[in-house]
């Protein structure tokens, strides 16, 4: 476990180093030398999406019931131990404690997860983090916008952390057999159920704009930055359409 | 904007010239104190005016209407709250340089339906949602106003609201969710459009007046 942990390391940051380029483009935009191999992937990744999860005409888009939820709370529950790993690894030790209490009481009053008594009865929402931003603390670039098959949208840092993240997975270390592939499905069984749960605005992006993949790019840019950053961007970036209309 | 032209149509026997001249330095004392008077919108009244837009679109959320009924009360609210016309400009980026007065007044237009369709089917996500202004600050030549949205079963979020007075009138002119930047969204979209239009502004809005 620790060997392919440190391989994965290794490889993600001689990738991330590949990435080159200016690390971070400039402020509030973005830096996408790969965009017509992204084109393709979001293509791609539209196609998958229609196939399996776009909803048919007179079709609710979003799916938001007891169920869908259920399933989203038992996926994400079991990504928390993880997320406290990466706090830990950033220094940052009120959300490691957050999310350890969170997974207690989710893992054995929430019913193995089902349900979410640490976020409505406790005041303990999860605490969002993953290894990209392990990297981003510890000081690495952004790098190239790339959009993942499947995944979707991600930087090369957010790549990298994404597959640390899967390597790393201290539930899959400690679970076995038949108990690790339980764990493993009940987690892409949550974010299923997250894709049916926000599919109002995730169709609304895939399939009503008028250039989804320039949509695509800029939100999850926008949301990262803001997730990473713990504010919008500092003031200088900020848009005043009243300085000049025309250049904002 | 500053009506120089009411000054000038004072009924006076003088000579023209006067007129002219004293019609100009009203122009000029407008324009030149435009930018101490915009520094008379304070932090209260901003998070006072987005306090009472917030208000009423729970309101308009709760009456129960639906479809075209609804985004009829949001486009109202649109207008009540926010700088239609300086959205609209600062979203149609370096094609409102070629516009014509008469197609920027045929966008705006277009587009604020547009918004309020759009955003009037995401407000109903929204509607368990209590919001919570929780301050402002002044950021360059505006005020951002900080609230907090506390949907139920979700983790809180951060709505950030940029509000002016240089229209003349205290208004929002962006929203910020979690920072996904509204202008910079839409400012994406509408450039898309406009690109498939190969730049023909007059099918976008056209397009526009149907768009989703």
């Amino acid at each position: 476990m620790e060997k392919r942990f440190g391989l994965v390391l290794i490889a993600g940051l001689a990738l991330s180093g590949c990435a080159g380029g200016p690390q971070s483009a400039e402020p509030g935009g973005f830096n996408d030398p790969m965009e017509g191999v992204n084109r393709k992937v979001h293509g791609f990744n539209k196609g998958v999406d229609t196939l399996l999860f776009k909803a048919g005409p007179g079709q609710p888009r979003s799916i938001d019931n007891g169920f869908t939820r259920a399933v989203s709370h038992a996926g994400a529950n079991l990504s928390l131990p993880g997320k406290v790993v990466n706090s830990l690894l950033q220094g940052r030790p009120e959300p490691a404690v957050k999310n350890t209490f969170r997974f207690v009481i989710n893992s054995t009053i929430g019913l193995a997860g089902l349900f979410d008594p640490a976020g409505t009865s406790f005041a303990l929402p999860e605490q969002d983090t993953d290894f990209g931003e392990t990297l981003a603390v510890w000081g690495m670039g952004e790098g190239a916008y790339v959009e993942l098959p499947v995944y979707g949208p991600s930087t090369a840092r957010d790549a990298v952390g994404r597959v640390v993240d899967i390597a790393m997975n201290p539930v899959g270390s400690v679970l076995e057999g038949a108990d690790a592939t339980a764990a493993s499905a009940t987690r892409v069984a949550g974010k299923v159920a997250d894709r049916k749960r926000f599919g109002g605005v995730i169709e609304s992006v895939l399939y009503d704009s008028a250039d989804s993949y320039a949509q695509s790019r800029l939100l999850y840019l926008q949301m990262r930055r803001h997730q990473l950053a713990g504010k919008e961007n500092d003031d200088a970036q900020a848009w005043d359409p009243y300085e000049d209309p025309y250049a904002q | 904007m500053h009506r120089p032209g009411t000054l000038m149509k004072t009924p006076m026997r003088s000579d023209r010239r006067h007129l002219l001249l004293g019609g100009a330095a009203a122009l000029v004392a407008a324009v030149v104190l435009r930018p101490g008077a915009a520094l008379a919108l304070t932090e209260d009244q901003a998070k006072a005016l987005i306090d009472k837009a917030v208000t009423d679109v729970n309101a308009a959320i709760a009456s129960g209407k639906t479809g075209q009924a609804l985004y009829t009360m949001f486009e109202d609210l649109y207008m009540r709250y926010a700088d239609v016309p300086t959205i609209a400009r600062s979203v149609l980026g370096t094609a409102s340089r070629t516009a014509s007065p008469a197609q920027m007044q045929a966008f705006t237009l277009a587009f604020r339906g547009y918004v309020s369709r759009k955003y009037g089917k995401r407000f109903r996500e929204f509607s368990a949602t209590r919001f919570e202004v929780v301050g402002a600050r002044k950021v360059k030549t505006f005020i951002e106003v900080k609230s907090i949205a506390y949907m139920p079963g979700e983790a809180p979020f951060e709505v950030l609201w940029h509000v002016s007075d240089k229209s003349g009138k205290n208004l929002f002119f962006n929203m910020i969710i979690e920072g996904v930047n509204m202008l910079a969204a839409e400012r994406t979209e509408i450039g898309a459009m406009i690109d498939a239009r190969r730049g023909n502004l007059d099918q976008l809005i056209a397009d526009l007046k149907t768009a989703q």
